[in-house]
């Protein structure tokens, strides 16, 4: 027991206890402690275990650069793993569990790893475990690393908004610089988005005081709050900046108490980065123990919480910001004695010794005394002040550069960033009179900035020594001592880039925040060279960890890449449609709750016997309007298009430039200077991006445009025998007869006030009319064609039977039946590429040599033997036999027809044309049959169905 | 002097407080001239070095590396290796890699930390399932292992794995390579230059190449802030700044340079078994022997050569991620980064001799260099060695875009590499 | 990021598509040898830095030119061909 809890003080409610427990043990705190704060207020000082060697760990931060105080934090059953217990709010019944230990931190099993660290250097896993192999011992080590425990039954919901903002001046930290910016902006009538991470504004202030404009100074800072708002701006605590991004996109995570977090995307004209600074530890001997503490943290567990860290407290720096700690601590009782590395020291009524450092640091479990110049003094705490590292994170992200200043023993910015200003402690100024001049004129102020009494603020570098005895932590959450980074040094691992990842120097959850500093300096004393010289590692985002819910943001099930929905959805579900996805489109799969084959068998059979009603309405539909319509349609298309008188419909393919076929279709000459060019549902935004670049690039773009009208058409479609018939009833006041409308023609007329549009295109073989209406009348149109549908035996019929229809007939599917090197010639339509004298997309790479090449493949047929079952899609064409085995292709479509009561098969197979008739293998998953490959068209090759 | 690796040594090591332990590889100054000269210390230019020393005895060899080795996208990557491709051109290429990397540990005295844990794409419609059985058969054709699962096995091995019935992307089943995993990326680097260096080859770091020293139209050395170099033929293994270094040189190159984020959560204990991509959302996952799990994704919409990403394919990766596996939404994001990778219009590889004679390329990776390095020194070291063409590089060589026979993976599986 | 589309302004990166490098299309097909066929279809210039590229942004289908710096992303510039913007 070293800590405790004051009677008075702090920023808590002490009428408000907070049952929680730590390990399973119960404890209280109250409301406004953090995990931490509780626990250091009950005396707790084991809070965890180090990552390797599994040492007791203590608190050792205040906030966000926590490196040792890692829990795992149960709430009403749901366990959130990883959770610095210096940021997180304590609750009412959190159970709080330390990680990386087991039964609990106060007893791990695998504390006596210890003793062996001596042989676990950095790296040493990269010089052995090669026999018999690595796989033999890395299930033990994946089960030691790891911190937290994921709970399998903590699904966050995707409910985090994002929020895109644009300001003029975004100032990150509220903090004395913060806050002086921003009342300079604002006053001048700026949009300021002031946030900090904290929960209050104030920063520094609010545990280490002081007074600004000649009185408290959070009179001043609410003022300031008060202008933001006045001018429009917003003040927004909890809230994390946590990245720069190009164009100095800035991404904050902000957390709510009663609503879901919230992500900020803010684009500022101008970023002041005030975001203060990190105190460092001194590289004393086991530096890491339990009672070991940063002397800033101990000042806030005090001003914050109430909570003393110790009675008899030692205090080791080489700054001056520990004497305020110091004598804070003090105050409230504790007996504190001061050991500064430097020989001269400031006044104060403390016992100081100067010209001193810590030679030894006891107590295994918790701190019991320190050795200093010889002398052993107890203590039951051991707070370090290695000086401070500036919070540059967001200003190096923004690409900004460093330099050491020995002055102030630390890296501060150097060179300028457009948009960037960085001001206070994160820029160096660690007084606070220094920080508000800072923070003025970085929110362009003149004059005077806010008053506040002069302040000194002196350090002496003392940096690790490579050389010195002792295990001293460089990285507490990594387990990095001084002996790592000099092994690191001797093994040539220099560059900083290297040494954090040889020794993972910088590389645990704190992301280096207190370590980083330290190690690189370390590093420059190894190689003789200055910090400058030695450099740091990249900053990247983000500066604390990020819920990865939070960045995901709401886009999930059905709002991840939304599905394209038919206008008439409904109606097919009120009919038993079974829905699935199709290029994007949720479209009737098959219709009716029993099985899914027997479903889609009755329903092919059905189309070819007689009638079937049919949902085109996603095909796609985009109109090429103008005086150069025909000439783009022409250049866009494989097939001539020009040639097309007006009312018919020519079916042909897309190349890419590539000369692979992109896309197939029918298109429709609606008149001269107007076609309706359909596409596959799921091509149609390509298609219409194809057509615009050409439009604009090649063509005048005032006497051609691009309309695409797939949204604003539903389009019925009626297929089989009887499919004349039916149309005929429904009145639609168009000719029917095969004069009037042959196969490959459209007609136009009106439905209810509307226009319609006739088409006869065929994708089963079979005698097919296209109604197509807008979508206000589909409704309508729908249900007069279901009244009539059962007068001719006919039904609905749905993606799948569609599938088997048009596979019976040898017409293809883009993507399924074609692959990413078809050509139009490996599909039988060589034409065009023949004939064509004109421009078009894909035309010179038809001519190359792979597309000469022999053993290209092509579409076919494939039967079955007599008596086989379908063969699976996705099985191979194979010649030889074991390993001389050879694949010429595979099965692209594969369906039993229930029309020839017999399977069908179409695949893509290496001269395929020249083998009809052969007799090839068949492999899949290790099994091995054979088939025939065959004519495209298994059913009615002459096509008379068509006219039937 | 190059001291063996091995539990005995650290052993020793340890009792004298590893005192002892030798550089991993010569800080070496580059020398006026040498045989063979590697452009970029990145797996595949140490790699390249390792075997132009080990197989051709060519021990004349530099690599010069503008920072600090493995610093590219080797020391970048999400760490998959795996050899799952469709055509027999790409499985001779990365299952070479693939075999190499399973004896890479012994072979180079230094654990790249190879771990065969598997990798599975999942596929969610029956027209994925379609193309994965596809694929599976032509791996088991090429003679790579691969297995085709249903939603069953999945369920198994990824309990994690969303199986809601509100889930955009429902797990149907995938194509699993038990041969694929991951190995240390940064080992890889320093292993092959450790082993390339005990050979004799030079490394030689923070020396930019700054121009071509050319001579009767041939290429006979480079120019270096270090001063001129020469050689006797001349590597470039470059990933991401392969347009910028050749043009140097006058060649341009079917490339554009795009970033690849990566990133990794905090650690947790075991959760995740296998490596996934999941074909539906694009983004792809494996867990650390450290215990973070490691996420990446589609390439940032904007080519760019900032080595960073920026947010919107962020939230692409990672809403991906929870779609996926819903639990991982409690984890948090802990460091997050980018790389520069080269796309070729096919996504496959330019290995062979540059348009100047004695330039030769390997580069053209895209996303997946890392799971190529053995296969890339091999191949980029036999062309050095020889003049001409390994028979597994030819098909890769740049002369495929004049022909038009590209190696173009996501035509043939459905799936980008 | 925001990028400036000459016909709608300043909006999200998401909303538009990179094309590619300005280059024409040699023809007629018969004229073509196979590598300036190649150059065309596959070959960029690539460059780290300022960069002329073909945009077009999805909302409203503009297509024009952007000059970029292909490192920062910075916008230098944006025009659409033979319209003053």
């Amino acid at each position: 027991m070293s800590g405790f809890r004051l009677p008075t003080g702090g920023a808590i409610d002490r009428g408000r206890p907070l049952a929680f427990t730590f390990d399973g043990k119960p404890y209280l705190g109250a409301a406004g402690d953090s995990i931490a704060s509780a626990l250091i207020a009950n005396g707790v000082r084991i809070v965890g275990r180090s990552f390797k060697y599994h040492r007791p760990r203590g608190v050792w931060g205040a906030w966000t650069e926590e490196p040792n105080a890692i829990v795992d934090v149960t709430r009403a059953g749901r366990t959130t793993p990883n959770l610095r217990a210096t940021v997180e709010p304590l609750e009412n019944d959190l159970a709080v569990r330390s990680v990386n230990a087991a039964p609990s931190a106060a007893e791990d099993r695998a504390s006596l790893l210890d003793s062996f660290s001596g042989f676990m250097p950095s790296g040493f896993y990269y010089k052995t475990f090669l026999w018999p192999r690595w796989e033999t011992f890395e299930p033990l080590v994946r089960a030691m690393a790891g911190l937290g425990r994921l709970d399998a039954e903590n699904r966050p919901p995707a409910d985090a908004p994002h929020f895109n903002a644009r300001c003029d001046l975004l100032v990150v930290g509220a903090g004395p610089a913060g806050l002086a910016a921003a009342s300079v902006a604002a006053r001048r009538g700026e949009t300021v988005f002031l946030v900090d991470d904290r929960a209050d504004v104030g920063g520094s202030l609010v545990h280490r005081g002081g007074a600004i404009e000649g009185g408290f100074w959070r009179e001043w800072a609410e003022a300031v709050c008060a202008a933001v708002r006045a001018a429009g701006g917003r003040v927004t605590t909890s809230t994390t900046a946590y990245g720069v991004y190009d164009h100095n996109l800035v991404c904050a995570w902000e957390r709510r108490a009663s609503e879901p977090d919230a992500l900020w995307r803010i684009q500022p004209k101008k970023i002041v980065v005030a975001a203060g600074a990190i105190e460092r530890p001194l590289a004393v001997p086991d530096n890491d123990r339990p009672g070991v503490m940063s002397a800033d943290a101990a000042l806030a567990y005090l001003r914050r919480y109430a909570v003393l860290v110790g009675r008899r407290i030692a205090v080791a720096t080489n700054n001056d910001s520990a004497y305020a700690a110091a004598e804070a601590l003090a105050e409230a009782g504790a007996e504190v004695e001061i050991f500064d590395t430097r020989a001269e020291v400031p006044a104060t009524a403390l016992r100081v010794t100067g010209d001193a450092e810590i030679e030894a640091v006891f107590g295994r479990s918790g701190v019991t005394g320190v050795k200093a110049r010889g002398a052993t003094r107890p203590a039951d705490s051991l707070l370090l002040s290695g000086g401070w590292t500036p919070t540059v994170h967001l200003y190096m992200q923004a690409r900004g550069k460093l330099r050491y200043d020995d002055s102030l023993a630390a890296l501060v910015p150097s060179v300028p960033v457009e948009g960037v200003v960085v001001a206070g402690a994160a820029n160096g100024a660690f007084t606070l009179d220094a920080a508000l001049r800072q923070g003025h004129a970085a929110g362009g102020g003149e004059g005077p900035a806010p008053n506040a009494p002069q302040g000194l603020y002196r350090v002496t570098a003392h940096w690790p020594k490579p050389d010195a005895p002792g295990r001293r932590w460089i990285d507490f959450q990594s387990d990095v001592t001084l002996k790592d980074v000099a092994l690191a040094g001797r093994e040539g691992y220099v560059s900083v880039e290297h040494l954090k990842r040889y020794t993972t120097l910088g590389m645990a959850t704190d992301q280096g925040k207190t370590s980083g500093v330290n190690g690189l300096a370390a590093m420059a004393a190894l190689t003789g060279r200055t910090i400058d010289e030695t450099g740091t590692t990249t900053y990247r985002p983000p500066f604390v960890p990020v819920p990865i819910a939070v960045i995901g943001g709401r886009r999930r099930g059905e709002l991840l890449n939304p599905l394209k929905r038919l206008p008439l959805e409904a109606e097919h579900r009120a009919d038993g449609a079974q829905m699935r996805e199709y290029g994007g489109w949720l479209r009737p799969a098959w219709y009716g709750p029993d099985d899914p084959d027997l479903a889609v068998q009755r329903e092919t059979k059905r189309a070819r016997d007689t009638v079937a009603l049919f949902d085109g309405s996603s095909l796609g539909k985009i109109e090429v309007i103008g005086p150069e319509a025909a000439a783009l349609v022409d250049f866009h298309s494989y097939n001539r298009l020009s040639t097309l008188k007006p009312g018919k419909i020519r079916y042909g393919f897309i190349l890419s430039e590539s000369g692979v076929v992109y896309d197939d279709g029918v298109t429709l000459r609606l008149a001269d200077d107007r076609f309706l060019v359909s596409c596959s549902s799921g091509h149609t935004d390509a298609v219409v991006t194809r057509l615009e670049l050409w439009r604009q690039d090649r063509f005048n773009p005032a006497r051609v445009v691009i309309h695409d009208t797939t949204a604003h058409w539903a389009t019925l479609t009626l297929t089989g025998p009887r499919s004349r018939d039916l149309v005929a009833t429904l009145g639609l006041g168009v000719a029917l007869d095969d004069q009037s409308l042959p196969h490959m023609a459209f007609t136009t007329g009106a439905y209810d006030g509307a226009p319609l549009r006739v088409a006869r295109v065929s994708f089963t073989g079979d005698r097919s009319y296209e109604l197509s209406v807008p979508v206000s009348r589909a409704r309508s149109l729908r249900a007069k064609i279901m009244a009539a549908l059962p007068a001719f035996g006919g039904g609905l019929m749905g993606s799948e039977a569609l599938m088997i229809l048009r596979a019976e007939k040898g017409f293809l599917i883009i993507g399924k039946d074609t692959d990413g090197s078809t050509m139009p010639h490996d599909l039988g339509v060589a034409g065009p590429r023949l004939q064509r004298k004109d421009e078009y997309i894909g035309k010179r790479s038809l001519f190359l040599p792979v597309a000469e090449d022999r053993g290209r493949k092509q579409l076919v047929g494939i039967e079955t033997l007599p008596g086989d079952a379908p063969l699976p899609t996705g099985a191979h064409l194979v010649e030889g036999e074991g390993k001389a085995r050879r694949s010429l292709g595979y099965v692209t479509s594969s369906y039993f027809s229930p029309t020839l009561q017999r399977p069908v098969a179409l695949g893509l197979v290496a001269d395929g044309a020249n083998r009809i008739g052969e007799t090839l293998g068949v492999y899949h998953l290790g099994a091995a049959r054979r088939a025939r490959i065959a004519p495209l068209v298994a059913l009615d090759p002459e096509g008379k169905r068509l006219h039937a | 002097m190059t001291a063996r690796y091995s539990a005995l040594t650290i052993l020793r090591q340890g009792l004298t407080g590893h005192k002892g332990w030798p550089q991993a590889w010569r800080k070496a100054r580059p020398k006026p001239a040498y045989d063979f000269v590697i452009v970029g210390g990145g797996g595949h230019g140490l790699a390249t070095a390792y075997y132009l020393a080990r197989t051709h005895g060519r021990r004349s060899v530099a690599v010069i590396e503008k920072g600090w080795i493995g610093g590219g996208n080797t020391g970048r990557n999400t760490t998959a290796v795996r050899s799952n491709y469709f055509y027999p051109e790409s499985v001779a290429l990365y299952d070479l890699a693939l075999r190499l990397y399973e004896g890479l540990s012994r072979e180079l005295n230094f654990n790249v930390m190879l771990s065969q844990r598997g990798i599975l794409n999942v596929a969610h419609t029956p027209g994925q399932m379609e193309i994965a059985a596809r694929l599976a058969n032509a791996m088991q054709l090429n003679g790579v292992d691969a297995e085709l699962w249903g939603p069953d096995e999945i369920r198994k091995r990824l309990p994690l794995i969303s199986q809601s019935l509100d889930s955009r992307y429902l797990p149907n089943g995938g194509v699993f390579h038990p041969r694929g995993g991951t190995a240390r990326h940064d080992a890889v680097a320093w292993g092959y230059a450790r082993a390339a260096d005990g050979l004799g080859v030079d490394i030689v770091e923070n020396c930019e190449v700054t121009g071509f020293v050319m001579q009767n139209g041939a290429c006979v050395g480079v120019e270096t802030t270090l001063g001129e170099i020469r050689a006797g033929a001349v590597g470039v293994a470059v990933a991401g700044h392969s347009s910028r270094l050749m043009a140097k040189a006058g060649v341009r190159l079917p490339i554009h340079s795009y970033t690849l984020q990566a990133m990794v959560s905090e650690p947790t204990k075991p959760c995740l078994d296998t490596v996934v991509l999941h074909l539906g959302t694009g983004t792809y996952v494996s867990q650390s022997d450290k215990g973070e799990i490691l996420i990446g994704g589609g390439l940032d919409r904007v080519p760019s050569y900032g080595q960073r990403g920026n947010p919107p394919m962020q939230e692409i990766i990672l809403s991906g991620l929870t779609e996926m596996f819903p639990a991982f939404g409690q984890l948090k994001l802990m460091r997050q980064w980018g790389g520069v990778v080269d796309v070729v219009p096919d996504s496959s590889p330019l290995i062979g001799p540059a348009p100047v004679p004695g330039l030769y390329l390997n580069c053209g990776w895209g996303t997946g260099g890392f799971k190529a390095i053995p296969a890339g020194g091999v191949l980029l070291a036999h062309l050095l060695a020889n003049g001409s063409h390994h028979e597994i590089s030819r098909p890769f060589d740049l002369d495929r875009f004049r022909t038009g026979r590209l190696i173009d993976e996501a035509a043939g599986s459905g799936i980008a590499h | 990021m925001l990028f400036p589309c000459p016909f709608c302004g300043p909006r999200d990166e998401t909303e538009f598509h990179y094309v590619g490098e300005p280059k024409p299309r040699p023809e007629p097909a018969g004229t073509v040898g196979e590598a300036d066929w190649a150059d065309y279809l596959y070959v960029n210039a690539n460059p780290r830095g300022p960069a002329r590229e073909i945009w077009l942004h999805l909302a409203c289908m503009d297509m024009f030119v952007m000059t970029r710096d292909t490192a920062t992303n910075a916008v230098l510039g944006a025009e659409t061909p033979g319209r003053a913007s």
